[in-house]
């Protein structure tokens, strides 16, 4: 039987592959299941957060091929030929912080936690397409998503901490 | 000696795991890999009756395990027949009336649960949940608080004018003093609800385990202990029978204190009858609607003071929009009636409430807890009293404090824990040097006029508040040095994000002298601590925070005596640093916290190396019992701490803002804040409360309101409309100043600081406001659109504030 013949509670399944944090997971799911929930309960990456599924919080955003995208308004389906990077993706390979989880801790970045996913891989996609902002351009880089708890400035701090961090690395192994 | 934690800004050791994605949320909670899914019908009507539910479609459907309605409920356990509790009741709510787990017969409003699916995911449960055919009689709904008070339409039947409840304190004979005094004013204000809206919702799962009948639930709650006895009383079950565990929480701010949920109750029902894992996690739109709101308010204020605006007489009335329910008591109404004082002492107070129903959504206490709008009120007399006298607005704030000298100051009313409104210390002239300095007070008018010739508009604000923190009636703590020398701390409160992992092990490694890595902190589960109340109304740190500091000590008594016998030392002479115990001056007689952990512990039988020390047939006087008459097994320490009365914090913020002159947007150039919250434990994580706080005083002092139509649907259930700050509507960085006025009620010294940032918001904006636009700001959140309609009003009739006859 192949997989678009395979059938569950009356809703045709589709296997997929999906490309996460370098690693190729197969799953089979309906065409409407969104790709948070993919991550979150087919692929166990829980690191994923949904806090509105209607695009605005930003808690979801992952990475799909370097850019950030809202995994709430996205069908698993469609993403298949991306290279998806999550939260649980973000740390270097020595599974230390990476600059921007780094200067979150450093700078009290976040308190419940919930938000913070969605920020930090927002962020990591901002500082590669612009290493060294502005203290107005950090603010900028944020405005998509939402935190109840630390009122932003603290994760403003944390994007120009990041910057630093990041700067002084290359500094380092140039 | 260690240097000592307490007062470090130490960073956070919970960050780690959530920086990384491993934090674990109840919505990431994998008890099975077979857990069914629910999702629940809400009613689509603010009022109306139900005629009839038809399921029979339902069923059907491939991967549907169950739907219930009210009538499945009884049959299951009597108590869930049963209308949910009534968590605080309170003499003068005669009226308290809560809602079924399941609407039986009527739905009073728009969200409330009617039936419950579960399925073998959420999509399906939500395509049965769409198959439910319920026939409704829709009756009139009432919506808003002129709508209850005028009670043509009546929410419940059987509660007359809607009124859930008529409270009224005073302090002496209100008419008198206000016929005496030299000058009256009156004031009548407006606030509009709002709500908590954390990151996360609402979320439970549970697990039935026949084998052991007993019953284990994880729920996103700032109070496991309540749930737990909640979810035991409605199952029938045993307290013992069940376990409730909060993971990380995604933010709480008051809606998760509410408890049981109906989900609460019905996911664990649903475990038990289907012998199965059930998980429910809250969507968005759900949270708007079947949550908790808070903030509606209207009030009238009189007040009589003399020349120097010192009040003489303060007369408020108020009218509290409850929503359809009352499961939370009166606390809100309460909160505001006596915080309202702040840090002022008015010669004659009286106020009177009535808590109204209305075909909303329930309210209760959302961060500030009422607060937001006693200060509102007032702050809001002050600057009019000011105006009237042709004041500074700090000075008559000034001549109305509470001084130093005077604590304990007892304001004479009775507070939300029943006790004595009674300060326990606070120094407010100093806080008003602070603040004047910090947003450049006296700097102004010339700030002002600068602007001014650039054709700018700029005004200033300033707002006062007390707030009771750290309410009992207590919370405990257990401490357990394993025999790895590691530190194992146990407090039954929860956690939303305050950080309490790390302050807690600050607390335990400075009283134990042990490094701060060396110490873990479990909160919230109810296997570890089964007594405990829950966090909110800014009580983790005062509470926990003492519990636990008095439970390390109880430790370090068990751990000097022990250290003592085997070094051969008076128990005086020993200190613990880094967790070794060693007697002062000689440093080769010690011994670390492992091995007195080891020693602690007479066993029958040895695992290891260091067990086999242990052992009965190694250690002891062989002539006494093991363990004497008087002493207990293990090296561990519990304690509870239960305060007379809360602790008061206090604070002053100031704003500038400009006010567009063509589009009459409102942008913030500065805000300060001071604060007092007695001895700080961590400031970073004091300041990052203050940060969080002041952006939701913003939210709800600019953005956020609830839209309800005459119908009772809520226009703007989602976070497209429902608009909460992003970063760009906050103020680009708050000055903070802090004061120290320890409190004299516990151990350490400290007052909460989890709400401070919130309360003065609508009140600090409202002066602010009106300072620029010399119009008076009577009612909040107000938007760019409804200053442009004012100054247009304004324009067209000028007002001011009401002067006597």
């Amino acid at each position: 039987m192949s997989a678009q013949d395979t059938v569950r509670h009356g809703e045709q399944l589709h296997l997929i592959r999906l490309r996460v944090n370098g690693i190729g997971h197969d799953v089979e799911v309906p065409a409407r299941r969104l790709l948070s929930d993919a991550l979150r309960h087919d692929l166990g990456l829980t690191g994923t957060h949904v806090g509105c599924e209607h695009g605005v919080c930003g808690a979801c955003t992952v990475l799909m091929d370097g850019k950030p995208v809202r995994a709430c308004l996205i069908f698993a389906v469609s993403a298949v030929d991306a290279e998806i990077t999550t939260v649980e993706g973000l740390t270097e390979p020595d599974g230390s912080l990476s600059p921007v989880q780094q200067a979150f801790s450093e700078c009290h970045g976040l308190q419940c936690g919930f938000c913070t996913p969605g920020f930090l891989t927002t962020i990591t996609a901002g500082l590669n397409e612009n290493p060294c902002p502005t203290h107005e351009e950090a603010r900028e880089m944020i405005a998509g998503n939402l935190c109840r708890c630390t009122g932003y400035q603290n994760i403003v701090k944390s994007v120009e901490r990041a910057a630093e961090i990041t700067q002084a690395k290359e500094a380092e192994s140039a | 000696m260690t240097t000592k934690l307490m007062g470090q800004g130490i960073q956070r050791v919970e960050d780690q795991r959530f920086l990384r994605g491993k934090g674990r949320y109840v919505d990431d909670v994998h008890a099975d890999p077979a857990t069914l899914h629910a999702a629940v019908l809400r009613s689509p009507h603010a009022h109306a009756r139900i005629v009839d539910i038809d399921v029979a479609d339902v069923l059907e459907i491939e991967g549907v395990h169950l739907v219930w309605t009210y009538e499945d409920l009884g049959p299951l356990s009597a108590p869930m027949g049963e209308p949910l509790p009534l968590l605080i009741p309170h003499p003068d709510l005669t009226q308290g009336r809560t809602q079924y787990a399941l609407a039986k017969d009527e739905v009073n409003h728009v969200g409330e649960a009617v039936a419950f699916v579960v399925a073998e995911d959420r999509y399906l449960a939500e395509d049965a949940v769409g198959r439910i055919k319920v026939t409704w009689e829709v009756l009139p709904p009432v919506v808003g608080v002129e709508a209850a008070r005028a009670a043509d339409r009546l929410v419940h039947e059987d509660v007359p004018g809607n009124i859930g409840a008529r409270s009224e304190q005073k302090t002496g004979d209100v008419e008198a003093a206000m016929a005496k005094a030299p000058h009256r004013l009156e004031l009548d204000l407006d606030i509009e609800r709002s709500a908590c809206t954390p990151l996360e919702g609402r979320g439970t799962v549970a697990r039935w385990d026949p084998d052991v009948n007993r019953l284990q639930v994880w729920s996103s709650t700032q109070t496991s202990t309540g749930v737990r006895a909640a979810i035991a009383v409605k199952l029938g079950l045993d307290l013992g029978q069940v376990d409730v565990i909060t993971p990380d929480v995604g933010g709480g701010f008051g809606v998760k204190v509410v408890h049981p949920w109906p989900e609460e109750l019905l996911v664990p029902l649903a475990a038990r009858a289907l012998n199965r894992v059930v998980k429910y996690t809250e969507d968005r739109r759900e949270h708007f609607i079947s949550s908790s709101h808070e903030r509606g308010q209207i009030q009238h204020i009189e007040v009589g003071f003399d020349d120097d605006g010192r009040l003489l007489a303060l007369d408020v009335m108020f009218w509290h929009d409850h929503g359809a329910y009352t499961p939370y008591g009166l606390i809100v109404p309460i909160i505001t009636s006596t915080q309202l004082l702040g840090p002022y002492k008015p010669e004659v107070y009286r106020v009177v409430y009535e808590s109204l129903y209305t075909n909303t959504v329930i309210v209760t206490p959302y961060r500030g807890a009422g607060r937001p709008q006693g200060c509102f009120a007032m702050e809001r007399t002050m600057d009019a009293i000011a105006e009237y006298l042709g004041k500074d607005r700090t000075e008559v704030r000034a001549v109305n404090f509470i001084q130093p000298d005077e604590f304990p100051y007892d304001q004479g009313l009775i507070f939300q824990d029943g006790r004595e409104l009674e300060y326990d210390s606070g120094d407010y002239p100093a806080s008003l040097e602070k603040i004047k300095e910090l947003i450049g007070w006296d700097e102004f008018p010339a700030f002002r006029a600068e602007m001014a010739a650039q054709g700018r508009t700029v005004g200033i604000g300033l707002a006062c508040y007390v707030e009771g923190t750290g309410v009992g009636p207590y919370e405990g703590a257990h401490i357990n040095i394993e025999t790895t020398g590691k530190v194992k701390v146990a407090t039954g409160l929860t956690t939303q994000g305050q950080g309490h992992a790390t302050v807690f092990a600050q607390l335990v490694a400075d009283e134990l002298g042990v490094k701060f890595e060396d110490v873990e902190v479990v909160t919230g589960d109810t296997r570890r601590m089964p007594y405990a109340v829950g966090t909110f109304a800014s009580r983790a740190a005062v509470m926990s925070g003492s519990a636990i500091h008095l439970a390390a000590k109880r430790t370090k008594e068990k751990v000097l005596k022990i250290a003592a016998e085997a070094l051969e030392a008076d128990e005086a002479d020993l200190e613990i640093v880094d967790g070794v115990v060693s007697v002062k001056g000689s440093p080769g007689a010690s011994m670390d916290l492992a091995t007195i952990s080891v020693l602690s512990n007479p066993l029958r039988y040895a695992f290891d190396e260091a067990s086999k020390a242990a052992t009965q047939f190694s250690v002891g006087d062989p002539g006494k019992p093991p363990v004497a008459e008087d002493d207990e097994p293990g090296l561990e320490g519990k304690d509870f701490y239960s305060p007379e009365r809360a602790t008061y914090a206090s604070g002053m913020h100031a704003v500038i803002v400009e006010t567009d002159p063509d589009t009459a947007e409102i942008t913030i150039l500065k805000y300060a804040v001071v604060h007092d919250c007695g001895h700080l434990i961590n400031p970073m994580i004091v300041e990052g409360q203050i940060h969080g706080g002041v952006a939701q005083g913003v939210g709800g002092a600019l953005f956020e309101r609830m839209a309800y139509d005459e119908s009772g649907q809520l226009l703007n259930a989602s976070f497209m409309d429902f608009l909460m700050p992003f970063v760009t509507e906050i103020p680009d960085g708050i000055a903070i100043d802090h004061l120290e006025t320890p409190s004299p009620l516990n151990p350490l010294g400290i007052k909460g600081a989890g709400e401070a940032g919130v309360i003065p918001g609508s009140a600090v904006f409202a002066s602010a406001i009106e300072d620029a636009e010399r119009i008076p700001i009577t009612a909040m959140p107000i938007s760019p659109s409804e200053l442009f309609t004012l100054r247009a009003l304004h324009a067209e009739t000028p007002t001011t504030q009401e002067r006597p006859a």
